[in-house]
């Protein structure tokens, strides 16, 4: 297919991966921004053409991980009631609450359905003027435009059956919390090459003479992530800290306006509480005074309502705030393809398809293989590999 | 529990707790669903043809040897581009019985039909239902119907059963697949899923999606007449090819080795398949299967299979290795290796 085999063909790859180990002297720890961007380096095992100086760690980029267990208890207690169609992206049915998750409130009879677009929410609302219609509005820069759009539509045309539960996170302010963090080892960011498409990237350059980080904007395809890679490590090696754009054919400077208009007449900034790591201020996005009468929390009268400190999630221990941050890998966890697997999920990086702990999973690799073995995304991966081939082979005795 | 209990019901299923549901994943055809079958159906019917996991069950009555399988067909919408729920139900069964190299000879059916269903469109069906059955030289010979209240329903649900003679000299199951073995698949992936999806959702692509819905028995039965030694055969369905491989390699404790670059995917599911964030190895499948065929056949079989076509694009995609790991080893085009999985639940579409 045009545009995508291009960019994940062995023999070029080979050839980028050899320019990315010719350029590194000194071991470097790389954060790819967007959870997209950990899918592909798993799932195309990026890590195994890195030399073992590189480290790559994944960061805060799925919108489904880091909904803050707030949203999916409010989004819950919504769901389950009479009279409501409550639409959502399907990743986030299997997402735990404090208690369950919203495909268990499906299977008890909840009106759950799962949309492509906020677009189809509204015109459920449109078709079913007796019902509440509900869209869990989750995301970061890249999903803000288009229920911007829902909520704009839904007023200029005075569907007033519609609403929103919205989650929307920013990504600029995060990057530079970590930098702030005294923890950090991030020493390079490759930043999410979908969100500067809408935002552009004009606010990086201030973040990476601050911190003194370079950031390159990348795109999704393992060619994109090798290159974006290389040009991280060779400003490093050469002690720049600059805005680079990996993604151009996608990304402009001032990225997409006519979007950014959308968003800033809909929402207004706040703070914001990320799952599992925290409040970070002025990271999120919320309806403006405006559009108030379609913020589902307003209209359902959950503004104030609190999860209970003592949830489930929390108290399992899972590492996700930890992981997002680039301090841990997935197979640091403990519970880690035991108790928490793609079907069973402790934590939300194990549910969504952007989550660092399902793409460690669905793309597992072997062990006893230098290859593998040297290779800093897997390296402690040994624990996992046993485990999961000594369950697999209770299953099958099971049979 | 005291010892005593236990000896009574030594095969008793886990215990569920009072809020396990089933949910929508358990239907998916991937870890889910394999976990419903292994934990809670097969403990209760714990019998040797029902452990063989193969599609379906082989039965001896006197010296005939009989295949017999079941299947339900819950499709929405009812009819997609390139098929429909009565084709469905007829190919289903027809295809899990030529797995076991069966020759389809009668068929059963039971119709739910849902209060308020349109007789034409039920007419409609079964003359779709009836023409399978003509084509595929199978016999609807017994039935039922029964009606729901409205909305308890989907229109129409279809179960069918199917009775097939197996061959004296054809064994054909998980267990006999060989190191050494080529992986034959008989078509590109993906096409019946997403052309579904596509309808359902109202997802329009510039590139048409047809269902490849189709009867698979007469490649089949060719290979067989032609002296082919088929060592096994897996229609891929739900869960797509990715979860018949990783089911396969586990139920013969073999290791297989697959290819991504040899796996055709037509342009039109690539492209939705992209969109959408989904991996078409893991799409749902009406009309292809994998076969395992000694290295030496391979080149015959696939000149045999590619004068079908239903079969046309028949290719070697895989090997099975040395080892006895029971897994997938899949290597992407990029040119890296990992594990392939079973589908854990539903595959969903991305969110960005």
């Amino acid at each position: 297919m045009k545009y995508m085999h291009e960019y994940r063909q062995a023999v070029t790859i080979r050839q980028l991966a050899d320019k990315i180990a010719a350029v590194t002297r000194q071991h470097w720890t790389i954060m790819e921004v967007c959870g997209g961007q950990t899918h592909a380096i798993v799932k195309y095992g990026l890590q195994q053409f890195l030399p073992a100086q590189i480290e790559l760690v994944h960061g805060p980029g799925c919108p489904v991980c880091v909904t803050s267990i707030d949203i999916i208890d409010k989004a819950i207690d919504i769901a389950a009631r009479p009279n409501v169609i409550f639409c959502s992206f399907g990743d986030m049915l299997r997402v735990p609450g404090s208690e369950k998750d919203l495909q268990s409130v499906k299977a008890l009879g909840g009106d759950i359905r799962i949309v492509y677009s906020p677009m189809d929410a509204l015109t459920l609302a449109q078709h079913h003027p007796d019902k509440e219609v509900v869209f869990l509005a989750i995301g970061f820069e890249t999903t803000a435009p288009a229920n911007a759009m829902a909520a704009y539509q839904a007023r200029k045309k005075g569907i007033n059956n519609f609403s929103l539960l919205t989650s929307q996170f920013l990504v600029p302010p995060a990057i530079e919390a970590m930098c702030q963090s005294p923890q950090s080892r991030i020493q390079g960011f490759l930043a999410a090459g979908h969100v500067c498409a809408i935002t552009g990237y004009e606010s990086y350059p201030k973040l990476a003479e601050k911190y003194g980080v370079p950031i390159v904007v990348t795109g999704f395809e393992p060619l994109d992530i090798l290159q974006g890679i290389f040009l991280c490590i060779q400003q490093l090696e050469q002690g720049r800290s600059e805005v680079e754009n990996q993604y151009s054919r996608v990304v402009r400077q001032q990225g997409n306006l006519p979007a950014q208009q959308m968003i800033n007449e809909v929402f207004e900034c706040q703070s914001q509480s990320w799952r599992g790591i925290g409040h970070i201020e002025q990271s999120g996005l919320k309806l403006s005074e405006a559009f108030r009468p379609f913020d589902a929390e307003q209209k359902f009268g959950l503004r104030d309502k609190v999860s209970s400190a003592n949830n489930k999630y929390d108290t399992a221990g899972c590492i996700s705030g930890d992981i997002m941050q680039g301090l841990k890998k997935p197979c640091d966890c403990i519970h880690f393809g035991k108790q928490c697997r793609p079907e069973s999920p402790i934590g939300a990086p194990m549910v969504s398809s952007e989550g660092a702990c399902a793409a460690y999973y669905r793309y597992a690799t072997f062990n006893e293989s230098d290859t593998f073995n040297k290779n800093a995304a897997f390296n402690k991966s040994d624990t996992f590999n046993k485990s999961t081939t000594s369950e697999k082979t209770t299953t099958r005795r099971d049979q | 529990m005291t010892k005593e209990q236990i000896d009574i019901n030594p095969t008793c299923p886990l215990p569920f707790s009072d809020n396990e549901r089933i949910l929508l994943g358990h239907g998916s055809g991937g870890q889910l669903s394999h976990q419903l079958l292994t934990e809670l159906i097969y403990p209760y019917f714990d019998n040797p043809m029902l452990a063989t996991g193969h599609d379906s069950a082989l039965l001896s009555i006197g010296e005939q040897r009989l295949a017999f399988t079941t299947d339900s067909f819950v499709v929405s919408p009812l009819f997609f581009p390139g098929g429909d729920i009565g084709k469905l139900a007829v190919y289903g069964t027809v295809n899990d019985l030529a797995m076991s190299g069966a020759k389809a000879l009668y068929l059963s059916c039971s119709l739910i039909l849902e209060e308020g269903f349109p007789m034409n469109t039920l007419s409609k069906v079964l003359a779709s239902m009836s023409q399978a059955a003509k084509e595929t030289g199978i016999q609807l010979v017994t039935g039922d119907t029964k009606v729901v209240e409205k909305g308890k329903g989907d229109g129409v649900y279809i179960n069918t059963a199917g009775i097939g003679v197996v061959p004296h000299d054809v064994y054909i199951a998980p267990q006999h697949i060989q190191q050494g073995d080529v992986i034959i698949l008989s078509g590109d992936i993906g096409r019946h899923g997403m052309a579904v999806m596509a309808m359902r959702e109202g997802l329009e692509f510039d590139n048409p999606l047809n269902s490849d819905c189709a009867a698979l028995s007469d490649p089949i039965h060719t290979l067989l007449n032609e002296g082919i030694a088929i060592h096994c055969l897996r229609d891929l369905t739900r869960g797509g090819l990715a979860t018949a491989l990783v089911e396969l390699a586990e139920t013969a404790e073999k290791t297989f080795i697959v290819e991504e670059t040899a796996i055709p995917v037509s342009e039109a599911v690539t492209g939705a398949c992209e969109m959408l964030g989904l991996d078409p190895c893991y799409v749902a499948n009406e009309g292809r299967f994998i076969a395992f065929i000694p290295a030496a056949q391979a080149e015959t079989a696939l000149t045999l299979l590619r004068d079908h076509s239903v079969s046309a694009t028949s290719c070697i995609i895989g090997r099975v290795d040395e080892d006895n790991k029971s897994q997938v080893i899949y290597k992407t085009t990029t040119g890296s290796e990992r594990l392939m999985q079973r589908l854990p639940g539903e595959q969903l579409p991305r969110i960005c």
